[in-house]
């Protein structure tokens, strides 16, 4: 096989179509991005005031996106991971990282533990509306007293009878205000450390279930962000979701999955705003040239395009062993740390390329930096990845 | 074979479970028969050209040429492999004989010296100098840079003037791996009208010979590899030694970039992987001294371990690209961009924490690594500047 390399001419306008996507892909690629362009992206600025409306669950729903990668069976397309790692890339042209991060609460965090963990009953209930989109999900693990400290958490649910009642109150919460029902968190059994968790699915419209204020944030205002308080509220047993006392094992199994679609949003988002720095370098000028004509400006774009690029890899080959049935921590907090770490990265040079119009709202450049900087927070942040990445190597 | 970034079995693509057997072979013969020697050889400032015969018993310096010219496939237990991916497989691993000049001087053998002439030369040319340099017997070299050209290889001014039957030589070459040694160096020239310039430049292959002088230079690092100031001084090449078109060298020296700057993202790949593997142990004896106080050194670790599976995953997509043909300049600059500094920081970061865990690994293991760090740092340096991979990257994004 040994071959002489010819001298090939380069081409950059070639779609260089990494070795885990198939031209199915790629047309699901162009739908997604199609739709995210025309139909998303126009209302934008106004849902960074309004937050989106829950018609684009509806609609997504509609067109079958809400349901890549599900069971054919409760309405899903029945689609590899890859489908979902496109989804996540693709939606960012909606220009809307609160956008972005809400409909990925309610696929990529919600609904895979109802899916992996849940009764037919409880798929039936939950997830078939919510692949059309008519219901909407969230996930309620952060509390006021416990971020990265999962094992901290303090929402008790105590059983009584044939049911259970739960008190305490989660923070942070994507989706908290419109969601039909929350994948809760709970402390079942105080004294059974990791094994004294349970989650269950607590439908909002509960009494008790408190949506206590929409919280104002850095980014993301296009989402909308939920303090939540559970006051009593009376659930029926079968509202457990997966094993009693396994709550935790669950969560951290679900937070895999969230970590690597997060990933690819941000190498996506990183992607988009540089793209639009390119054409900003190569339009203004400055001192008698195109700014993209400075050398120094030159070699930002340089080094942020290899950045951007590595982090694609370490994405793509983290899910193509997610994909063969691998279960990668590590390399799956790799990916995530490495990801949003230079989503971040970029989105600063971008601003420093843009100037004064960087730092302006109408470039929207400001808002990409502004929501990405959540990348590094949520999902378990830097701190905590490098923590899970040491430990893997017995340190 | 414990590969500390891989948690998994499958073979990340471009690999296969055959490469992968060969990995493992390679990796235990270089344990064998090189590892062993590289602290002597670092303080001989050479190794022996019997080295070459070494690996040319095993097959491995010709695994991409084909069998009528003397290489071909290689077989052990459970893989049969050769072409380029075994070629990549060969000198990623080769950063595991802890000396970077080694590893350089091999790697200019069979990295850049030879495949100019497996692409470029004629048939005639193949015959006369393949068959040698794969058997380990001729040495070859590549010599581009030169006291006044090294980034900018416009500014060659080594001069070829047309003679009757060939060309007479006349200039000086710099950094010349396997400068003292090599039996030929496939050298550029300038051969069109005025100096330099991307149109005037050839290449010759000149064998060692009457007016070819070497001599060593010192150096930072790389102290095994024999690396040298070479001046021709009315030296004789004949006609049917004109390697390529006249005048059209400088699309050699772009052609043989690519597989050179590809070799160099294994190689430092090899080398952080080697690093990592070696300091893990040590990291975790420190990280016991330190008793439930090591969040800081564990970081350290991770942080090490993320930019090394950045730079592979980065590398191996580079590869994937090249190894089917297809156009990588871009993927294959970033590459080389994302792995030289990303190297040196590793091996340091690693040094770091031998110093720190002083007396839990041997002296001679943080010798091992204290070459490492010398010998990484012309990973931004050799093959094109870091410099020089934003200006292609930045150019090839139209700006």
């Amino acid at each position: 096989m040994a071959t002489a390399e010819p001298v090939l001419k380069p081409d950059f306008q070639s779609k260089r179509k990494h070795f885990i996507f198939t031209d199915e892909h790629e047309q699901l690629r162009e739908s997604i991005r199609a739709f995210a362009t025309k139909e998303l992206a126009p209302h934008a600025e106004e849902w960074e005031e309004t937050t989106f409306p829950d018609s684009v669950f509806t609609r997504m729903g509609e067109l079958g996106f809400l349901g890549l990668d599900k069971p054919e069976a409760y309405g899903g397309q029945g689609g590899d991971y890859y489908t979902s790692l496109v989804l996540a890339e693709e939606i960012v042209h909606a220009q809307s990282g609160g956008l972005a991060m809400g409909v990925a609460v309610h696929t990529d965090m919600a609904m895979p533990p109802i899916l992996a963990f849940g009764t037919e009953a409880q798929k039936q209930q939950w997830v078939v509306p919510a692949i059309k989109g008519e219901k909407i999900l969230c996930l309620g693990i952060t509390e006021p007293d416990a971020g990265s400290d999962v094992a901290g958490i303090k929402t008790r649910a105590v059983r009584d009878g044939d049911e259970y009642v739960i008190n305490g109150s989660k923070t942070y919460i994507t989706n908290g205000h419109r969601a039909d029902v929350i994948v809760l968190v709970t402390k079942t059994d105080p004294d059974a450390g990791y094994d004294g968790f349970s989650l269950f699915l607590v439908p909002m419209d509960l009494p008790g279930v408190i949506r206590e204020k929409k919280l104002q944030k850095l980014g993301m205002h296009s989402s909308d962000t939920a303090l939540l308080a559970f006051q009593d509220v009376r659930v029926p047993a079968d509202a457990v979701l997966g094993q009693v006392g396994k709550g935790f094992y669950h969560i951290m199994w679900e937070l895999q999955g969230e970590r690597l679609i997060g990933a690819a949003g941000c190498v996506a988002g990183a992607q988009a705003v540089f793209t639009r720095t390119l054409q900003y370098a190569q339009d203004r000028t400055a001192f008698g040239r195109k700014i993209g004509n400075f050398q120094v400006i030159r070699h930002k774009f340089a080094e942020m395009a290899t950045k951007i690029e590595a982090a694609r890899q370490l994405v793509y080959m983290t899910a193509w062993r997610f994909q063969n049935g691998e279960y990668p921590v590590r390399e799956i907090s790799m990916a995530k740390l490495y990801a949003a770490r230079i989503a971040v990265e970029v989105a600063d040079e971008c601003i420093q390329i843009h100037g004064g119009a960087g730092y302006m709202k109408e470039y929207g450049i400001e808002r990409v930096w502004r929501d990405m900087r959540l990348n590094r927070i949520g999902a378990g942040t830097d701190e905590v990845m490098l923590d899970v990445i040491g430990r893997s190597y017995g340190l | 074979m414990s590969d500390p970034t891989a948690t998994a079995a499958a073979a990340p693509p471009p690999f296969t479970d055959e490469l992968q057997r060969f990995r493992a072979h390679l990796r235990a013969f270089i344990a064998r028969e090189l590892a062993p020697h590289a602290a002597e050889w670092e303080r001989a400032r050479s190794f022996p050209n019997q080295v070459f015969a070494t690996l040319a018993a095993e097959g491995y310096l010709g695994l991409k040429y084909p069998a009528e010219l003397g290489g071909g496939a290689v077989s052990g237990e459970g893989f049969r492999v050769g072409g380029v991916l075994a070629d990549a497989v060969l000198s990623e691993e080769l950063a595991r004989c802890g000396s970077g000049g080694l590893a350089a001087g091999i790697g200019a053998h069979i990295g850049i010296a030879t495949p100019p002439i497996w692409i470029f030369g004629t048939p005639e040319q193949q015959r006369r100098y393949l068959p040698a340099a794969i058997r380990g017997e001729r040495i070859g070299a590549l010599a581009i840079t030169e006291p006044g050209a090294g980034s900018d290889v416009a500014g060659i001014r080594t001069r070829a003037r047309r003679v009757n039957g060939g060309f007479v030589v006349n200039g000086s070459k710099l950094f010349i791996t396997n400068g003292v040694r090599a039996d030929f160096l496939v050298t550029a020239v300038t051969t069109g009208e005025g100096a330099g310039g991307h149109h005037g430049l050839s290449f010759l292959i000149i064998d060692r010979g009457p007016g070819v002088h070497s001599s060593p230079i010192e150096k930072l690092g790389w102290h095994a590899s024999d690396t040298a100031l070479i001046a021709f001084e009315d030296v004789f090449a004949p006609e049917e030694n004109l390697l390529g078109q006249e005048n059209e060298g400088f699309y050699l020296i772009m052609g043989n970039f690519q597989w050179e700057r590809l070799l160099m993202a294994l190689g430092a790949v090899g080398a952080m992987t080697w690093a990592l593997e070696r300091t893990l142990p040590v990291a975790r004896e420190l990280g016991r001294r330190r008793g439930g106080d090591a969040q800081a050194l564990r970081h350290r670790v991770a942080e090490i371990a993320v930019g090394l599976q950045a730079a592979r995953d980065l590398t191996y997509h580079a590869l994937r690209l090249h190894a089917e043909g297809r156009d990588a300049l871009r993927e294959v600059t970033m590459a080389k961009l994302a792995t030289q500094r990303r190297c040196h920081d590793v091996l340091d970061a690693c040094l770091q924490i031998h110093y720190d865990a002083a007396g839990a690994a041997s002296e001679a293991q943080v010798a091992d690594l204290e070459r490492g760090v010398r010998d990484a740092r012309l990973g931004p340096i050799g093959g094109g500047t870091d410099e020089i991979m934003r200006e292609i990257l930045g150019r090839s994004l139209g700006l």
